[in-house]
This record gives C-alpha cells, sequence and structure tokens, in this order.
C-alpha cells in the first residue's frame, strides 16, 4: 500500500519535472530562433542587393539608389577614432583597478561610476556629445566629435574587458614574479599581461561590433546624406546605421529604397558577425597556444 | 644610485597615470552632468509664449494671468468663452498679427506696418472679449489694453503636464507625463515578455543543458546581445508592425506592442546573462543535500536554486528594464512616436528617449525646446542612475 503510495508520487514528481525541463528547451529554442529568424530575414532580403557595386559607389537619385560607400566609410572613420581613444585609456584603467587600486572608498567610488556610465543611455551620450564636443569644445559636426562620443561610450565595456582578463591570471604567477625581484610594474608588462592579452583582444573585437551599430549617440552629429568622402578629421561623415534608420524611416519612396535598406542592413550585420567569428577564432587559437606551453 | 633614482620615477610615473586613467569614468560622469544640467538650465525661467512675443487683453479683463495650457486651448479655439478660463462670459476673439487685415486695411497699417502698435492698441481697447498676441515691439508706451505677465513654465506643468506639443504657437506645451508613462508602458511590457523567457532560458543554461548544447546556446546568446539596436528596430518596422496590424485590425501598426516585443527580445541577453551566473553562483553542498533528501532535479531548482539565487535575478530584471527605458532606436522606429497618454498597448505611444532623438536636430539652439529636451536627457540620466543604484543595493545584499 505504502509501496505503492510512494511510487505514485515519485511518478508524479517525475511527471511534473519533465514538463517542466520540457518547457525550459523549448523556450531555450525559442530563442535561438529569434536570432536565427532575424539573421536569416535580414540575410535572405539583403542578399539580393549587396554587389560589390553597391558597397564602393555613391548613392544616387536621392538615396533610391546607387550604393553606401560613404557610409561604409564614415562608419569605418567612426570606429578607428573611438577605437584609438577607447582602448588605451580603458585598458590603462582596467590594468590600475585590478593591479593597483586598493579596495577603499575610492575605488568603491570609481567602480561605482564606471557601472553607471555603462548604465547611462546611449541618447544621453548624444546630448552631452552635442553639447560638450560638438559646441563647447568647438569640434562642429566631425568624425572627431563622433568619435570621442562613441569612444566614452565603449570605455566602461573596455574596462570591464581588461579588469576581467587580469582578474583570470592566477595570483601565483604574480607572487613567482615578485620573489624573482621583479617590480610591480615588471610583472605587469613581462607576466600579468602576456597572460591576459588573448582574453584583452578578444573582448577588444567584440566591443568594436557593438560600436559599429551605435547611432543614438552620434544621431546629431553624423550626416543625413553627402557624396563626399571626408579628407580631414574635421570633416562631416554618414554612417551605416543612421543611413538605414533614415532609408527605413523617412523615405517619400519606400518601395525603392527597401533594397538599399536591407542590403545596409546586412553589411551592418555582417560587421558584427564577422566580429563575433573573428574574437571566437582568437578565442580556440590561444586557448590552443596556452595548452602547448 | 642615479639609475634607481630614475627607475623609480618612472615607476611613479607610471603609477600617476594610471591613476589618472582609472578615475576618467568618474570625470566623464561628472561632465555629463554638468553640461545636461547646464544646457537644460534655464528652462523654467522661460515663457512659452516664445521670444519677444507677448499676450495682452482688453483693461475691463478680469484676468491677471494665464496657464500655458488654457492660451493654446483658447488659440486652438478650444475655448471661445472667457467663462471657461476664469473670466468674464464675454466671447473670445483671437487676434494675431495676419488678423489685423480683417480689421484694418493695408494702407492704415502702413507700409512698413509703422502704424500698426496704434493699431493693436484701438483694437484692443474697443474689443471687450479681445485677446492680442504679437511681438513685443507692437506694445507702446500708450498702449491702451492690458499685458498680461510672462508665464513661466513651472515644474508641476512639465512633470505632469498632459500635453507634449513643443511648437504649438503660441504657447508651447512641454508636459512630460506622456513621455514618461509611454516610457514606463512599453518598458513594463518588454520585461513581461523577457523575464519569463529568459528565466526559463538561464534555469536551462545553468542546470539542465548539458555542456555541449550549453557551449551552442551561449555563442547564439552573445551574438543576440551584439545585434545594434537599429537592425531590432528595422526587424521590427518590417517585420512584427505588419503582423500586429494585422493580428488586431488596427489602422496602424506602430504600437506599444511593437515596442514591447522588440526591447523584450533586446532585453533578453541581459536578463539570461545575469540570471545565469547568480544560478551558477548557488554551493554544490545546497544542492547535494537537496538530491540527497530525495527531492528531484526540478525541486531543488525552485526550492533551492530559486530562492538562493533570487536576489541576481532580481538584478537582472532590474537591469533589463534599465536597457529598456534608455534604448532609443528601435523604440523610434515601432512606437509611432504619439505623444499621448497611453490607454491600451496597441496604441501609439512616445517614449523619452525617442523624443529627444526626433525632435534635437529640429530645435533651435538655446531655444526653449531646445532647453526642454536636455531637461529630458537630466530626467532620463536621473531614472537610470536610480535603476543602476537599485542594482547594486539588491546586488550587494547577496552578500549577507
Amino acid at each position: 500500500m505504502s509501496l505503492n503510495m510512494n511510487e505514485k508520487i515519485a511518478r508524479s514528481k517525475r511527471r511534473s519535472e519533465m514538463f517542466a525541463f520540457g518547457i525550459f528547451r523549448a523556450l531555450s529554442f525559442l530563442v535561438v530562433a529569434i536570432l536565427f529568424v532575424i539573421l536569416g530575414f535580414i540575410i535572405i532580403k539583403g542578399g539580393s542587393a549587396i554587389s560589390w557595386k553597391f558597397l564602393t559607389t555613391m548613392p544616387t537619385d536621392g538615396m533610391t539608389g546607387g550604393g553606401i560607400l560613404p557610409a561604409i566609410i564614415g562608419t569605418f572613420c567612426l570606429v578607428g577614432g573611438s577605437i584609438l581613444f577607447s582602448f588605451p585609456i580603458g585598458v590603462l584603467a582596467g590594468i590600475y583597478m585590478n593591479e593597483y587600486a586598493k579596495d577603499g572608498p575610492l575605488v568603491r567610488f570609481i567602480r561605482m561610476m564606471t557601472n553607471n556610465l555603462a548604465g547611462i543611455p546611449s541618447i544621453v551620450f548624444g546630448l552631452f556629445g552635442v553639447s560638450f564636443f560638438v559646441i563647447t569644445c568647438g569640434m562642429g559636426d566631425s568624425i572627431i566629435a563622433g568619435s570621442l562620443t562613441l569612444g566614452i561610450l565603449t570605455l566602461p565595456v573596455v574596462i570591464r574587458t581588461t579588469e576581467e582578463a587580469l582578474k583570470a591570471v592566477d595570483n601565483s604567477f604574480r607572487q613567482g614574479s615578485y620573489a624573482l625581484g621583479a617590480t610591480k610594474i615588471q610583472t605587469i608588462r613581462k607576466v600579468v599581461l602576456p597572460i591576459s592579452y588573448p582574453n584583452i583582444i578578444t573582448g577588444l573585437i567584440l566591443s568594436i561590433g557593438r560600436v559599429s551599430g551605435e547611432v543614438a549617440p552620434i544621431l546629431f552629429i553624423v550626416a543625413y546624406f553627402t557624396t563626399k568622402l571626408p579628407t580631414s578629421v574635421k570633416d562631416q561623415v554618414m554612417a551605416l546605421p543612421y543611413h538605414l534608420y533614415v532609408l527605413a524611416t523617412s523615405g517619400t519612396n519606400i518601395e525603392k529604397t527597401r533594397p538599399i535598406a536591407y542590403g545596409t542592413a546586412l553589411v551592418l550585420i555582417a560587421i558584427v558577425l564577422i566580429m563575433n567569428l573573428l574574437a571566437n577564432a582568437l578565442r580556440r587559437y590561444f586557448g590552443k597556444k596556452v595548452k602547448m606551453n | 644610485m642615479n639609475k634607481k633614482f630614475i627607475k623609480k620615477l618612472g615607476e611613479k610615473l607610471i603609477h600617476g597615470l594610471l591613476t589618472l586613467s582609472g578615475s576618467i569614468t568618474s570625470i566623464i560622469v561628472l561632465l555629463i552632468v554638468i553640461f545636461l544640467f547646464k544646457e537644460g538650465a534655464g528652462l523654467f525661467n522661460r515663457s512659452t509664449l516664445g521670444d519677444d512675443m507677448v499676450l495682452a487683453v482688453n483693461k475691463s479683463n478680469p484676468l491677471n494671468k494665464i496657464k500655458a495650457a488654457k492660451v493654446k486651448a483658447i488659440f486652438d479655439q478650444q475655448v471661445t468663452n472667457w467663462k471657461q478660463v476664469g473670466g468674464k462670459n464675454d466671447s473670445i476673439i483671437i487676434i494675431r498679427l495676419e488678423d489685423l487685415s480683417t480689421y484694418y486695411t493695408e494702407e492704415q497699417l502702413g507700409a512698413n506696418l509703422e502704424n500698426v502698435g496704434a493699431c493693436v492698441s484701438k483694437l484692443t481697447d474697443s474689443l471687450s472679449g479681445a485677446v492680442v498676441y504679437v511681438q513685443k515691439k507692437f506694445v507702446t508706451k500708450d498702449f491702451k489694453g492690458k499685458v498680461l505677465p510672462e508665464e513661466h513654465l513651472s515644474l508641476t506643468e512639465f512633470f505632469f503636464g498632459k500635453e507634449w506639443f513643443p511648437t504649438a504657437v503660441p504657447s508651447a506645451q512641454f508636459g512630460i507625463l506622456p513621455l514618461i508613462l509611454g516610457t514606463l508602458w512599453v518598458s513594463l511590457g518588454a520585461i513581461l515578455i523577457a523575464l519569463p523567457l529568459g528565466l526559463g532560458v538561464a534555469i536551462y543554461l545553468a542546470e539542465i543543458a548539458d555542456p555541449r548544447l550549453r557551449g551552442v546556446l551561449k555563442p547564439v546568446i552573445e551574438l543576440l546581445s551584439g545585434i545594434p539596436s537599429v537592425i531590432y528596430g528595422f526587424f521590427g518596422l518590417v517585420v512584427i508592425v505588419p503582423l500586429i496590424q494585422q493580428a488586431f485590425n488596427l489602422p496602424v501598426g506602430e504600437t506599444a506592442l511593437a515596442g514591447s516585443i522588440v526591447l523584450g527580445i533586446m532585453a533578453l541577453p541581459t536578463i539570461i546573462t545575469v540570471a545565469e551566473d547568480a544560478m551558477r553562483t548557488t554551493p554544490r553542498a545546497m544542492k547535494e543535500a537537496s538530491l540527497a533528501l530525495g527531492a528531484t532535479r526540478w525541486q531543488t531548482i525552485y526550492r533551492i536554486i530559486i530562492p538562493y539565487s533570487i536576489s541576481g535575478i532580481t538584478a537582472g530584471a532590474i537591469l533589463g528594464i534599465g536597457r529598456a527605458i534608455g534604448e532609443t532606436m528601435a523604440v523610434l522606429m515601432v512606437t509611432g512616436n504619439a505623444g499621448v497618454i497611453p490607454h491600451t498597448y496597441l496604441q501609439p505611444v512616445r517614449t523619452i528617449p525617442a523624443t529627444i532623438a526626433a525632435e534635437l536636430g529640429e530645435s533651435a539652439q538655446g531655444g526653449i525646446h531646445y532647453q526642454a529636451l536636455f531637461t529630458l536627457g537630466c530626467v532620463l540620466f536621473v531614472i537610470t542612475l536610480l535603476v543602476n543604484l537599485g542594482v547594486e543595493y539588491v546586488s550587494s545584499k547577496r552578500k549577507f
């Protein structure tokens, strides 16, 4: 009798477990499906629009024809400028936070500020960029103003990436180095950084993909339309994500611009995908190398 | 000896450089606060009538001041009697500069509008229900009407005003209540969609999936968080918006629901990552003890692991809301941007970030509209700051 009861309870327990696990598995596959639907949709629709000519010519006929060259070059300039600013400073800040800063109120404050900076909406960076770089610093609507705005947006990501990478280095390496008489700087340069730089680099590559697609911070800085390619950092440029936004929402001839919009979306997705693949490939490559040593 | 000194100096120098870099985020946050408030400052010292404009009434009119919302109602002719705005029973006669031509000939006004001042004065005096809206320069010293004092935008009007109409003439409306409510509606909808879904995936990843499957799922989620928001917006615009329009038989598909769905998808990676990390910190001993007592894996999950990691899960949910509140481009593209207080999810709404993004380009630098948008930026900044502090508070509680 009681044995039978136990069995019954066990069976109902097992049934509810199977039911719950089934739901979780379904939800996980749903999330994967969402990603593939979005990617597949853009790739299929955009694939027919992409050609060598599309990537290397100017827009024509009021953006209803031609290519997207100025937007590609503009994004390249903006992203390049932003990483020139954020990578060195961010990596140095990460080293300071993990290797130098002693846990105290000051460091806690800095860490809180970094977290807050990461949480600030990108459109607020846009407002700040206009007010500070464009107007107060007199940079105007230029590559440099856009790059710096994007740069401060990426800064918290770079800092956190570096910190995580440094944290992963086992303390025995540092102690071993000190025991051999090395100074702190020598330890960081010769021991800590060489071990952690694969992780830092993969993190940085991922952040390049991220920043290429940002548009809200540079919404008021980049050009709506220009066929002039930039010759100095003071020039105004177009940007891929902004171009997509303009094509998708404010065209007078939506039917004609849709193929171009799909093509632009595909180029953007391709940049993100390539950066992700590159990061993953590097991770695997460095992983093997570490094992071989 | 000398070499040692140089070496020490170098170390000090590098240490200084590192400290400087470390403090740069604090400096930037400080700069952002200063510049946002600097540009937004002065909003509450300005008249909503427009620069150099003045509002005047007949001398016998008992009204001494009038709120911006009422001015707009009068000039939109929603209000036609002074009684409705607290005056005496008299119908309202609107007089703008262009209306003068119905009372006077061009000759009387003068070729270069030199007699406009006198005409306005005479007209205001003769019509007891007149309300005049003209440039300040036309109101001369011997003006026979009563000039109403400039009404400054008040804090209550700004935060609780029900209309956002920054280009209305006269009296632009800067009530941000519809924008705040729109933002909250869309974000809450997003979290209602993303939380169950994200939590389910997090549980699956942390406790159920075998390592190989996990190795496939993790990069997918990483990729999902890497897709630019403008792509989500574009996808929402060409796929989700038409679907909603057809499914609910609506005139337009750009609704709060579309915004919530898109934002929900975008908030997923944040919630999944934070919740999964929290669940993974559950001590192994706790799980094993539960299993040893005869609990199934499912019972262990919802009796042990979820209660243990609840603060991490909450932190993930709050972070997700924070992301949703600040998200700009995707929302701008799919929610329809109607500045009215929402009543259902099948209605266009307008959020704070979308308003800033759509309007800053059109507003004149230093004008009242420009200042209002920067003040909106301050509001957004304060909201996300509170969200961040909330996350920090919730996750700091976990340690005890």
